[in-house]
C-alpha cells in the first residue's frame, strides 16, 4: 500500500481530516448531528477518545507527517468536562503547541473546538467551517 | 406469610422491560407475561421518536436484547393471565401460554419455513398493510426470537414441518398452563390505539386514502410495508400534500374519549417532520384544537417543525372529509373563526388516533381485582401513582394514564422502586449469576479480525453501499471474516457473530453500525460469552457519521465508511485483552434537594434499610409544595406534606441537614464522599455515600411583566391560591383575568412550564365555587390539560369560566387608566377586546435556578440543558440516569412537573439507586492508565493533572550490577483511575500507556487515514 501524496488542485480538491471526539460531550454532539440529519462535508474521520484531555500533540504531528490535511480536536466545554479538568489541560497544551505549528506554517491547520451533546447542529457548523478553511488553504503537501 | 423474591410484570411493551431490568438487576427473579410473540410493545412499531428524532427500534432493540439475554428474567410469551391469590409479598398466579404450534426451545428462528410457507396471512405488525407467512416471526427483531403459526391460516400442509432442521414445529402442541409464585405484580399493559370506524364523517375504512397515524408510521418505517416510501393506498403515488387531524378520538365528548390522548400533538408533528424528511415534495398540514406540547423541550421542535420543515399547523377541528370519487383525493372542509366553511383538498389524510384502555383491561381487572378509573384505565391516586387499588399489584405506562416513552419508563422504573419497597428482604433469595466461560488467552496469537457491517434496515444500507464496503474490508490486512446484516443488533445476530467467531477463530471483532455509546456494551456482552476479553472489540459509526449526515453523497458516504473501517481495522490489530477490578460499595445514599420528590425518595431508601443523608438548602422541608394547597383532582397536598415530613423527621434511618450547603463531591460510583455546611452555626459535615440523588426542583418565575409587584390587583397564581384557600377576598371579587404564559414560552424561556394551565384551571373552579357569580377570563395560547385533566377544562367551561386564545406575538396589554385596570386582549378570529377585572392573575411558569444548578452541576460533573435543568442520560430511555454512574435525577430539576409525576420519578430513581446500593460489589473498567516504570523519570507531570487522586509518586529501589539507587516512579491506582487519558497525553516522557486508547493504538488509526483503496 501507498501513502497518497498526489497534488489536487484547489478546486476539486476534497480535504482529509481528522477529528478527535471525546466520548462524553463531542462524539455525543456528533451522534446528535446524525440522529437530527445536520448535514456537512465527508471530510472528516473521527478518532474516538474518552476526554481531549487524550489527545497527545505527537498525534497531530504524526497526522501531519502523513500529509494530513487539517486536525480538528473537540471536547465537552470548559467546566462540563467528564472527567473534570481534561479539556483545560488539552486547551493550555495545544495553546503551547500552537507556537510549534507556526514555526512550520501549520498552525492554521489546527483547531480546538468545545462541542456539547446538544450541539449537534454546531457540530455540523464547526465541521463545514473548518472544511471550507481548509479548503482554501489547499492541500497540505502543495503548501 | 414468607415473602416470595420473584416479581410477575404483565405486558412487554418498554414499561415492562423496564420494570423487569430494573427489578431483574436488583435481585428479583423476573417472569415478564406478553400477550404476543415478542417483546417490544407499540414502540417496536415506531419509526422515530420525538423530540430528538431518534430511530425507535435503533434504541429499544438494545433493551430487547438485554432482556432476553438477561439471566434473571423468564420472557413467557403468547400468554395470559387466569387467575391470581394470595396477599401482597406472596401471590399464586396461574396463566396460560397459548401454543406457537411448534417447540419454542428448539426453534432456532432461522426463518427458512417463512420462506417455503404458501400461505399469506395478514402482517399485523405492519398495521395490516402487508402481508406475511402463515408462519412468521413478529418483527425482524423480535425477543424470543421464534416463530409461530396463524392457526387461522394454516392448512396443514406440513411443508414448514418438513423443512424445520431444527424439528420444532409440532401442529399438536397444546396449550401450557404455568403456575408461579411471586411476591409482586407489575400491570404494564399499554394501549390500544383508538379506531377511528365509527366516526363516519372521516370515512376511514370506506376511502383509501384515509389512514391512522400508526399505520403512517408503519408506512414511515424503513422495515415497513413500503420499506420507508410514502405511497398512499389507492394508487401507490406519493401524496404531495397530507392532512394531519389531530384528536381523532381524544377530547370529543360526543363520539370518542373525553380525555386527552397526551402524545398526539407530538408525534403528529414528528411524522410531519419525518415525511418531509423522506422526501421533500411532501407538503404536510397539522389541523389541531391546541398544540399540546408540554413536555421536556417539546415546543422546541414545534418551533422548528414549523421554521425549518415548513410544517403548516391550521388551528380547526375538522367537521368532514369526502373523497372525490376519481382521484380519490380527499376533500376537507373546516370552519374559520367567523363561521365561512373552507374547502381543502389532499391527497392522503392521517387521522392522529388517541390511546383508549386496552381491550383486555376490563378482563385483566376483574381477574386481579382491581378497579379501573372512569375512562376504563386503571385507577390510580396523585400521591402513589404506580399502586392499584389491591396491594402488592402495581401499574406503570399508558395503562394507569395516556403517555409518552420517557413518561412510561419513569412510571416503570417508578414501580419497581414500590416493588423493592415490598420485597426487599427478599432480595438476591432466587436469582442466579450469569456463568461465563473462562476467558481465552489469545495474547499470542496473531490477530483474526472479524468484521460485522450493518444496513441498520436502510438507516445506513439506504445510503451507504455496505455490500461493497464488506468487499472492501475482506481485503484489510488481519481481517479473516467480513458480513453485512440488516440489523447487527438483533438477538438473532448476537448468535451469529457468537458462531462466526468460533468458526473463523476470530480474536477481533469490529460492528460497522451506529453509535458505541449505546451499542458497545451489547456487542461486547456478545464476544464475552464465547470466551473472548470484552476489550477485543472496536465499533465504527457509520450510521451518525456516513449515512444520516451525507445523505445526498452516497458515494462519498461509502468512501468515508471504508475509510473509517480500514482505521478501525488497523486499530483492532493493536487491541489487548484488558483485565477489570472490584470495588466495594457504601451503602448509603445522598439526597439533594428536600421537597416532595428528594422525600419521596429518602423514604423508599430508608424503607429498604439503607441510610439516607437528606440535604435541604432552606430552613424547612417541602420545597416549592409548601406553597400548593389542592390539586387539580382536589386532593389535599399541605395533608400529604405534613405527613411525608413527619414520615422523613420520624425515620431513624434519614439525616436531614436543614440549611444546608454542599461544598465538595468527590469519588465515584459506590464511593462518594460529600462536605456539606448546615444548621444556623454553619457546622460541617463529611458525608460517605454510594448514590447520589438530584431533587432539586425549580423556582417560580417572579414575572417583569403586567406591572407585576407595583400593584396590589397583579399578583401570581401561587399568591392566588393561598388568598383562595385561606382567606374568603374572592368573596368581594366580581370579575377576574388569568393570564397564561407569563414569562414562558418566550425568548428568555423557550419552554412549556407545563403545570401552569392546570394551576389556572384549578384555581378557577375554586374561586367559580366559592363565588358562583364570578367573572373569569382566561387568556391563553394553548389549552394543555393533557391527559385525565382535560376533564377540567371541560368543567371549567361548563361553571362559564371564558376562554380567549392569543397569539404569541400580540400578548395581551395591561392599562391602568383613573385606577382602573383594564386588559386589551387580540383574538385571532375575534378582534380586540377589553376587560375591566378586579383582579389580575398571572400564571407563571417554573424556571431553574440557574446559579445553583451551575454550581451543583459542576460538582457533579453533569450536564444541564439550554433551560439550565439537568439533562439526562438519554432523552427518551434513560431519563432518571445522568452520563456519570451513580447519580440519579428526578422531580422539577428534570424539567417542570406536577406532582404525581415527581413522586413517581422520585421512586423510579430510588430503584436506580437501589441497583448499585444493594450490590456487594462493583466491577470497574479495564479502561486504566498504567505506568511502564522503567521509563518513568520521576517527573509528577501526571500526579499534576489527574483529579482523582489517582496516580502517586513513590520511591523506588533500582539496583544495577555493582550499586543501587533510589528513585521516584509514579503509580497509578487502577481502582481510581477514570481512563480519561490526560496523564498519558501530559507525560514528557510518553511512559504513561493509556488502555485501549495507547499510541499504538491511536497512531495506528491515524496512518490508516490516508491509505488509499
Ligand atoms: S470528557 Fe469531554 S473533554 Fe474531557
Amino acid at each position: 500500500m501507498s501513502k497518497s501524496k498526489k497534488k489536487l488542485s484547489k478546486k476539486d480538491f476534497h480535504p482529509n481530516i481528522l477529528c478527535f471526539c471525546c466520548n462524553w460531550c463531542s462524539y455525543a454532539g456528533a451522534d446528535l448531528a446524525g440522529v437530527s440529519r445536520f448535514q456537512y462535508p465527508p471530510t472528516i474521520r473521527i478518532v474516538r477518545v474518552m476526554c481531549s484531555g487524550r489527545v497527545d500533540p505527537a498525534f497531530i504531528l504524526e497526522a501531519f507527517k502523513d500529509g494530513i490535511d487539517g486536525v480538528i480536536v473537540t471536547g465537552c466545554h470548559i467546566g462540563d468536562c467528564h472527567y473534570l479538568k481534561g479539556n483545560e489541560f488539552a486547551r493550555d497544551r495545544f495553546e503551547r503547541f500552537q507556537e510549534v505549528l507556526k514555526i512550520f506554517n501549520l498552525d492554521k491547520r489546527f483547531r480546538l473546538e468545545w462541542v456539547s451533546a446538544s450541539e449537534g447542529k454546531r457540530f455540523a457548523e464547526v465541521i463545514t467551517e473548518f472544511t471550507n478553511k481548509i479548503k482554501k488553504l489547499g492541500p497540505l503537501f502543495a503548501t | 406469610m414468607e415473602k416470595i423474591g420473584a416479581v410477575l410484570v404483565i405486558g412487554g411493551g418498554i414499561a415492562g422491560i423496564q420494570s423487569s431490568i430494573d427489578l431483574a438487576d436488583s435481585g428479583y427473579k423476573i417472569y415478564l407475561a406478553e400477550s404476543t410473540t415478542s417483546i417490544g410493545g407499540v414502540m417496536s412499531q415506531l419509526d422515530k421518536t420525538f423530540p430528538t428524532n431518534d430511530c425507535a427500534i435503533c434504541i429499544l432493540a438494545p433493551k430487547l436484547v438485554e432482556t432476553g439475554r438477561h439471566e434473571n428474567i423468564d420472557i413467557l410469551i403468547n400468554s395470559s393471565i387466569e387467575k391470581i391469590e394470595g396477599e401482597p409479598g406472596n401471590f399464586k398466579v396461574d396463566l396460560i401460554q397459548r401454543t406457537l404450534r411448534l417447540d419454542q426451545n428448539k426453534c432456532t428462528g432461522c426463518g427458512l419455513c417463512a420462506q417455503q410457507c404458501p400461505i399469506e396471512a395478514i402482517d399485523f405488525f405492519n398495521e395490516k398493510l402487508s402481508n406475511k407467512a402463515a408462519i412468521s416471526v413478529k418483527f425482524p427483531q423480535a425477543v424470543p426470537l421464534v416463530f409461530s403459526i396463524d392457526k387461522d391460516k394454516c392448512i396443514g400442509c406440513g411443508i414448514c414441518k418438513g423443512i424445520c432442521k431444527a424439528k420444532a414445529i409440532d401442529y399438536e402442541l397444546q396449550n401450557k398452563e404455568i403456575n408461579l409464585n411471586v411476591g409482586a405484580v407489575v400491570l404494564a399493559i399499554g394501549f390500544d390505539e383508538y379506531d377511528p370506524t365509527p366516526l363516519k364523517q372521516f370515512g376511514y375504512g370506506k376511502y383509501l386514502n384515509v389512514i391512522t397515524s400508526i399505520e403512517f408510521e408503519r408506512i414511515l418505517s424503513a422495515s415497513g410495508p413500503h420499506s420507508g416510501l410514502i405511497i398512499r393506498p389507492s394508487d401507490g403515488i406519493i401524496p404531495k400534500k397530507i392532512a394531519f387531524l389531530n384528536c381523532i378520538g381524544s377530547r370529543d365528548r360526543k363520539q370518542g374519549n373525553n380525555y386527552c390522548s397526551s402524545v398526539c400533538c407530538m408525534y403528529t408533528t414528528k411524522e410531519a417532520v419525518i415525511a418531509k424528511e423522506h422526501m421533500n415534495i411532501i407538503d404536510p398540514t397539522i389541523f389541531t384544537m391546541d398544540i399540546r406540547a408540554y413536555g421536556k423541550d417539546f415546543d422546541k421542535y414545534i418551533e422548528r417543525a414549523k421554521d425549518e420543515y415548513g410544517i403548516r399547523y391550521i388551528r380547526r377541528r375538522i367537521s368532514s372529509i369526502k373523497e372525490i370519487p376519481d382521484s380519490k383525493n380527499l376533500k376537507v372542509y373546516y370552519e374559520t373563526g367567523k363561521g365561512k366553511i373552507i374547502e381543502e383538498i389532499f391527497n392522503l389524510v392521517v387521522l392522529s388516533v388517541g390511546m383508549q384502555p386496552n381491550q383486555k383491561a376490563k378482563e385483566l381487572a376483574q381477574k386481579l381485582n382491581i378497579q379501573l378509573n372512569e375512562y376504563g384505565f386503571c385507577k390510580t391516586d396523585t400521591f402513589t401513582p404506580v399502586e392499584t387499588s389491591r396491594p402488592g399489584i402495581y401499574v406503570c405506562g399508558a395503562f394507569a394514564t395516556p403517555k409518552d416513552i420517557p413518561e412510561t419508563v419513569i412510571e416503570a422504573s417508578a414501580a419497581a422502586g414500590c416493588v423493592n419497597v415490598l420485597l426487599s428482604e427478599a432480595r438476591n433469595k432466587l436469582v442466579t449469576k450469569k456463568e461465563l466461560p473462562e476467558e481465552l488467552d489469545v495474547s499470542d496469537q496473531p490477530p483474526r479480525i472479524g468484521v460485522f457491517i450493518c444496513h441498520c434496515g436502510i438507516n445506513i444500507g439506504g445510503v451507504v453501499d455496505v455490500p461493497n464496503v464488506v468487499e472492501y474490508v475482506k481485503t484489510l490486512p488481519d481481517v479473516v471474516y467480513a458480513e453485512h446484516n440488516l440489523y447487527t443488533c438483533s438477538a438473532d445476530t448476537q448468535t451469529n457473530i457468537k458462531e462466526k467467531i468460533e468458526k473463523n477463530q476470530l480474536n477481533r471483532v469490529i460492528v460497522a453500525s451506529c453509535t458505541p455509546r449505546t451499542h458497545e456494551a451489547l456487542f461486547q456482552a456478545t464476544i464475552r460469552e464465547v470466551g473472548l476479553n470484552k476489550y477485543l472489540f472496536e465499533m465504527v459509526n457509520i450510521r451518525d457519521q456516513c449515512s444520516w449526515v451525507h445523505m445526498h453523497e452516497p458515494e462519498k458516504a461509502t468512501a468515508k465508511s471504508k475509510d473509517l473501517l480500514r482505521m478501525s481495522v488497523a486499530k483492532a490489530s493493536q487491541l489487548i485483552p484488558l483485565q477489570e477490578q472490584e470495588i466495594a460499595v457504601i451503602d448509603k445514599g445522598l439526597i439533594i434537594g428536600g421537597g416532595v420528590s428528594g422525600m419521596s425518595a429518602a423514604l423508599n431508601l430508608a424503607s429498604q434499610g439503607y441510610d439516607v443523608y437528606l440535604i435541604e438548602k432552606e430552613d424547612s422541608l417541602g420545597g416549592i409544595a409548601r406553597n400548593l394547597y389542592r390539586t387539580l383532582e382536589n386532593d389535599n397536598i399541605q395533608e400529604y406534606l405534613k405527613n411525608l415530613i413527619k414520615n422523613i423527621e420520624n425515620n431513624q434511618l434519614i439525616q436531614v441537614f436543614k440549611n444546608a450547603q454542599i461544598n465538595s463531591i468527590s469519588g465515584y460510583i459506590g464511593n462518594f464522599s460529600t462536605n456539606v455546611s448546615y444548621g444556623n452555626n454553619n457546622k460541617s459535615a463529611d458525608l460517605d455515600h454510594g448514590i447520589i440523588v438530584v431533587a432539586t426542583g425549580a423556582k417560580e418565575y417572579q414575572p417583569k411583566e403586567y406591572n407585576f409587584g407595583q400593584d396590589p390587583r397583579i399578583i401570581t397564581q401561587t399568591q392566588f391560591e393561598k388568598d383562595l384557600f385561606t382567606t374568603d377576598k374572592v368573596k368581594g371579587l366580581k370579575s377576574i383575568v388569568m393570564v397564561q404564559c407569563v414569562g414562558s414560552r418566550n425568548e428568555d424561556h423557550p419552554y412549556c412550564s407545563r403545570i401552569c394551565c392546570s394551576e389556572a384551571i384549578k384555581n378557577a373552579l375554586k374561586a367559580k365555587e366559592i363565588n358562583p357569580n364570578i367573572e373569569i377570563v382566561i387568556l391563553y395560547r394553548d389549552i394543555r390539560t393533557y391527559g385525565f385533566k382535560e376533564k377540567y377544562y371541560n368543567l371549567a367551561r361548563d361553571k362559564k369560566v371564558i376562554f380567549v386564545r392569543f397569539d404569541e406575538t400580540k400578548p395581551p396589554e395591561l392599562k391602568i387608566k383613573n385606577k382602573q385596570v383594564k386588559i386589551i386582549v387580540n383574538n385571532p378570529d375575534l378582534g380586540k377586546i377589553e376587560i375591566n377585572p378586579d383582579l389580575i392573575v398571572l400564571s407563571t411558569g417554573l424556571v431553574a435556578p440557574i446559579k445553583e444548578n451551575e454550581e451543583l452541576a459542576k460538582m457533579l460533573k453533569v450536564p444541564l440543558n439550554e433551560d439550565k435543568f439537568f439533562l439526562e442520560a438519554h432523552v427518551k430511555l434513560r431519563p432518571i440516569d445522568f452520563a456519570t454512574d451513580g447519580i440519579y435525577l428526578c422531580g422539577s430539576a428534570h424539567s417542570p412537573k406536577d406532582l404525581r409525576e415527581s413522586i413517581a420519578q422520585s421512586n423510579g430513581a430510588a430503584a436506580q439507586a437501589v441497583k448499585i446500593l444493594s450490590a456487594e460489589k462493583l466491577v470497574t473498567s479495564g479502561l486504566v492508565a498504567v505506568v511502564i516504570e522503567e521509563n518513568c523519570i520521576g517527573c509528577g507531570s501526571c500526579v499534576e493533572v489527574c483529579q482523582f487522586n489517582a496516580i502517586e509518586l513513590i520511591e523506588k529501589e533500582r539496583t544495577f550490577e555493582d550499586f543501587s539507587m533510589r528513585t521516584m516512579k509514579s503509580h497509578i491506582n487502577p481502582a481510581l483511575c477514570k481512563g480519561c487519558g490526560t496523564c498519558g497525553a501530559q507525560c514528557p516522557n510518553s511512559t504513561i500507556i493509556i488502555k485501549h486508547f495507547g499510541f499504538e493504538q491511536i497512531n495506528a488509526m491515524i496512518s490508516a487515514l490516508l491509505v488509499q483503496s
